[in-house]
């Protein structure tokens, strides 16, 4: 497969909304409270119909998704994180959402080809964003125990947010403006959740744009065995 | 100034009323007087409704991560966000009858309140997501037209939405079999084996025979019910028939046969030793789903604690803005 920069910013993209997607899959039936059942659903569902139309745009959906191996997948190492408990899983939200709804406000603001996926897809995120701060509020100036938490996962999550303004070739925004900006907006709710910033690095020397390269976690191998089993286990077979 | 008499008031006869309402199809509202026997039957059965909806997020909910394509994740994952959805318009109906969501659950969680036995059973393979929206699908709908038409309000009306989506979900489960009985032969095997293990619990689903099922005759009394458990079997099993020619596929019973006298089919009875032992607990999955839904509970309950927390701060800091 020749891979066009257009379509490695695709490829790009769309993994990261894809295994989100099925991170957030995950919680199916498992959610602290009906709500959450469906907020977390409609949040994967968003995110599995953009994954759905950017690996479109680089080749088959279903052969992107389900036969490529670990080392072929483009995402951010955030989206692949385990879920944790519920406030791992709303720091991950934060921290990605935020960075979404910069990146396809700009996205559909220009004339790329990713313009109109962006134009939809910015009111998702809009929402998932929304989602993500009135939960890191609750939590984070909730009761002790979930301050607790809440600052344990967004400091655990934080060094995974670094590699998400590593440029990606073909996508053309301006990525220190969207990293300024966005580090102003999740300052801006960790502070209104009485949380406080975390201070450690943005990104390791092990870690800094790695996802982007095909360099993962160790849970993502695991995540994607379960994604791709029964797929793989039947050849040619069609669903 | 002499004040007249105030008339007597008009002998009110509650029970006369509620009688008149059953008797002309009307609907009882939340606020109407209702015996308490009517309340604690439909406080029981839409709250077993309601956790029959949530529950059977499970089985389904198994297979999102393992759906093998992403147009049928995206399906899943629709379909059991509906689900959680019916759970919570099917609670509120509860509610509008005094029942509280939080000890309804807790009741859920401890035994005390049943969900559909079919949710008991194990999917096993991919074809059992189609065979569900299929068959668990289609014996819901059975039985849930008829509700929209229920003497109490609130269950009605939210029967109405619920067999909306559930009737586009049994299409898709349907759809889902006919894409892999076109298949490979695996997949063909798939859906036979898959349908072999669903019917039975599915005709199960209906309940006990009408010549045991305690319940059955007071709810339709009281047009809470409008057809028996049999009836409603009978007409599942009519309109599964030809479905099952269409797809290519047989149904593990040797007596199934079209009756032309009756109009209908002829079919087995179902195990109902296996029903009875299912329904008190005893059945392939109960206690997993419980432990499942127990879990659940248990380990977001420090989140529903900082969400009444955090509410409880912002109304006080109101409060104090308001004061100051």
């Amino acid at each position: 497969m020749t891979v066009t920069a257009g379509s490695a910013a695709a490829l790009a993209l769309g993994d990261d909304a894809l295994v989100l997607s099925h991170r957030l899959g995950e919680w199916a039936g498992k959610a602290p409270v009906l709500e959450e059942e469906v907020a977390l659903a409609n949040i994967a569902l968003d995110l599995l119909g953009q994954a759905r139309v950017l690996l479109s745009m680089a080749g088959d959906e279903d052969e992107l998704a389900y036969l490529r191996e670990e080392r072929a997948f483009r995402n951010l190492q955030l989206v692949e994180q385990p879920n944790g408990d519920f406030a791992h899983t709303i720091a991950r939200q934060l921290y990605f959402s935020t960075y979404q709804r910069l990146l396809y406000a700009e996205l559909a603001a220009r004339d790329g080809e990713f313009a109109p996926l962006a134009a939809k897809a910015v009111k998702e995120v809009a929402y998932h964003q929304d989602h993500a701060e009135q939960w890191t509020l609750r939590l984070g100036d909730g009761t002790a125990e979930s301050r607790q938490r809440m600052r344990r996962a967004c400091e655990a999550l934080w060094r995974y947010t670094g590699e998400m303004f590593q440029p990606v070739e073909g996508v053309d925004v301006n990525w220190s403006d969207l990293e300024t900006s966005w580090l102003e907006s999740v300052s801006a709710v960790l502070r209104r959740a009485t949380l406080d910033v975390p201070e450690g690095p943005r990104s390791g020397a092990w870690t800094a744009g790695a996802g982007r390269q095909g360099l993962h976690t160790e849970p993502f191998g695991r995540m994607l065995a379960e994604m791709q089993h029964l797929h793989r286990s039947h050849p040619g077979a069609s669903w | 100034m002499n004040n007249p008499t105030p008339a007597p008031p008009e002998p009110y006869a509650p029970e006369a009323a509620f009688e008149h309402t059953i008797a002309r199809d009307q609907r009882i509202e939340p606020r109407d007087w209702m015996p308490d026997a009517y309340r604690a039957t439909l406080v029981r059965q839409i709250a077993q409704h309601a956790h029959s909806e949530i529950i059977g997020m499970q089985p389904e909910g198994e297979w999102i991560t393992r759906a093998p394509s992403l147009r049928r994740k995206a399906i899943l994952f629709a379909k059991v966000q509906d689900e959680a959805g019916h759970g919570l318009y099917l609670y509120s109906a509860a509610e509008t009858l005094g029942a509280d969501r939080t000890e309804l659950t807790e009741r859920l969680i401890d035994g005390g309140q049943k969900y559909s036995s079919i949710f008991n059973y194990p999917t096993r393979t991919f074809a059992d997501v189609g065979v569900i929206g299929w068959f668990v699908d289609g014996a819901a709908i059975c039985n849930q037209v008829p509700l929209c038409r229920t003497s109490y309000g609130p269950y009605g009306r939210a029967m109405v939405r619920v067999c909306k989506e559930e009737s586009f979900h049994q299409r898709q489960g349907y759809e889902l079999l006919l894409t892999m009985m076109r298949g490979t032969d695996d997949q063909r095997a798939m859906v036979q084996e898959a349908v072999d293990r669903w019917w039975w619990p599915s005709l199960m689903m209906f309940g006990p025979p009408d010549d045991d099922s305690p319940n059955s005759a007071r709810s339709m009394a009281w047009r809470i019910k409008r057809h028996s458990n049999d009836q409603l079997r009978q007409r599942f099993v009519d309109m599964t028939v030809p479905q099952t020619e269409k797809l290519g596929v047989t149904l593990p019973d040797p007596d199934l046969r079209w009756n032309e006298e009756r109009g209908h089919h002829d079919f087995s009875a179902p195990d109902w030793d296996e029903l009875k032992r299912v329904v008190s607990g005893d059945g392939p999955c109960n206690a997993e789903r419980i432990a499942r839904r127990r879990a659940a509970h248990e380990e977001g309950a420090w989140v529903r604690r900082a969400a009444a927390a955090h509410a409880a701060k912002r109304t006080a800091r109101q409060r104090e803005g308001a004061a100051a």
